[in-house]
């Protein structure tokens, strides 16, 4: 059953993303990419990229996607209810538990040491996603015609535009894609 | 206008329309969310105390899920039970799900146009220099720690992730029961 396989996906996405939007990208592509197929890597970063540039937590969004791609409203709102559901749970129980005992020792240890381990699955995310911009078959391939080298000059300028200058993110991104945009079409003209 | 007595049924629609205007307004992530949650409930209408919005706040943020979505489950179940959670909660994912089911809709019309796609591929490089951005800065503050456990751990999960692809979720599971016996065996050696 599709709907139960979305709802159980994205339950583990959301009982499992410590650590804010970032860290929920890595499990969501495990989930939708690696696991079941519903996208392709490149259909994954331009979910991404939408993610980015709207409104919403990265996890609602794709949960919304994924299943309106897959099967339409209704599984849109299941993949967004499984994701939701263990905030709902852990939050309340953990907001009950401090009302209560005003203690939170032991969860705040154990995330000390989750932290690393996010990082590198976010940093994990980021690899994949800039191998499956730079180069057209997805793989690290040095043959010419399969690597784009403007894509490479992009993140190069738009990574000095977030370190050095500060810019905004969204700002950033709209800035290689319109840069891209503007590169196509002197190419087809 | 603390004084002020507000029925349950007041609270939950300030709750549900706060989380909804948030939700839709808010671009950058959850930790914006969460600072303006506090701007609205604590500095505007004193519902919540300061202090214990903080500890609020870090309860979202240690919990696993979408910060923004975990802020406003806490805020409303702090301010009107579970009622008040569930209001909040369906106030700040209806504007995301009604804007990725429009964008879902026009997907591949929108897709197979020629500078479209050529701008989400462009934007891709952007996407990945946020990415490498936020890794920077997180992986940097681990190291400046020097606790060189919490390196080795980073370390470590990045390699069996990405080289031998082991699944995610099961790198989760271990570092957490991992951290969870390394504060309790810090804990009972403080004692």
């Amino acid at each position: 059953m599709i709907y139960i396989q979305l709802f159980l996906s994205f339950l583990q996405v959301g009982a499992l993303s410590f650590g804010g939007g970032y860290a929920a990208m890595p499990l969501i592509q495990e989930q939708v990419v690696n696991l079941h197929g519903w996208l392709s890597m490149s259909e994954f970063t331009n979910l991404i990229t939408i993610a980015e540039m709207t409104p919403g937590p990265i996890a609602v969004n794709s949960a919304t996607f994924v299943g309106m791609q897959i099967s339409g409203i209704l599984g849109a709102v299941i993949a967004t209810l499984g994701c939701i559901l263990p905030s709902c749970i852990i939050v309340t129980l953990l907001a009950y538990v401090y009302m209560k005992y005003r203690n939170m020792s032991l969860l705040q240890g154990t995330l000390s040491s989750l932290r690393p381990a996010v990082v590198a699955m976010i940093a994990k995310a980021g690899v994949t996603i800039l191998i499956s911009a730079f180069f057209l078959d997805g793989t690290v391939n040095l043959i010419r015609q399969n690597v784009c080298a403007q894509m490479i000059v992009f993140f190069v300028i738009a990574m000095v535009l977030l370190r050095k200058f500060k810019l905004n993110p969204i700002l950033a991104m709209v800035l290689c894609g319109v840069a891209n945009v503007i590169l196509s079409a002197v190419q087809r003209a | 206008m603390k004084e002020e007595p507000k029925s349950k049924g007041y609270v939950l629609r300030k709750l549900f329309f706060a989380c909804l205007y948030l939700s839709t307004f808010t671009f950058g992530g959850g930790y914006v969310i969460v600072t303006l949650l506090k701007e609205k409930f604590v500095d505007q209408y004193h519902w919540i105390e300061e202090d214990e919005m903080l500890d609020l706040v870090a309860i979202a943020q240690s919990s696993p899920g979408a910060i923004a979505v975990n802020g406003a489950i806490i805020v409303g179940y702090k301010l009107a039970g579970i009622p008040g959670m569930l209001v909040s909660v369906i106030g700040a994912i209806i504007p995301p799900m009604v804007i990725l089911s429009v964008i879902s809709v026009f997907y591949d019309a929108f897709c197979s146009n020629y500078y479209i796609a050529a701008l989400l591929k462009g934007m891709t490089a952007g996407v990945g220099a946020v990415i490498m951005s936020v890794v920077y800065d997180m992986g940097k503050n681990v190291v400046k720690s020097k606790d060189w456990i919490n390196v080795v751990i980073m370390i470590i999960s990045f390699c069996l992730s990405y080289f031998l692809n082991i699944n995610i979720i099961y790198i989760i599971l271990s570092v957490a029961a991992f951290g969870m016996v390394r504060t309790i065996v810090k804990g009972g050696r403080e004692k």
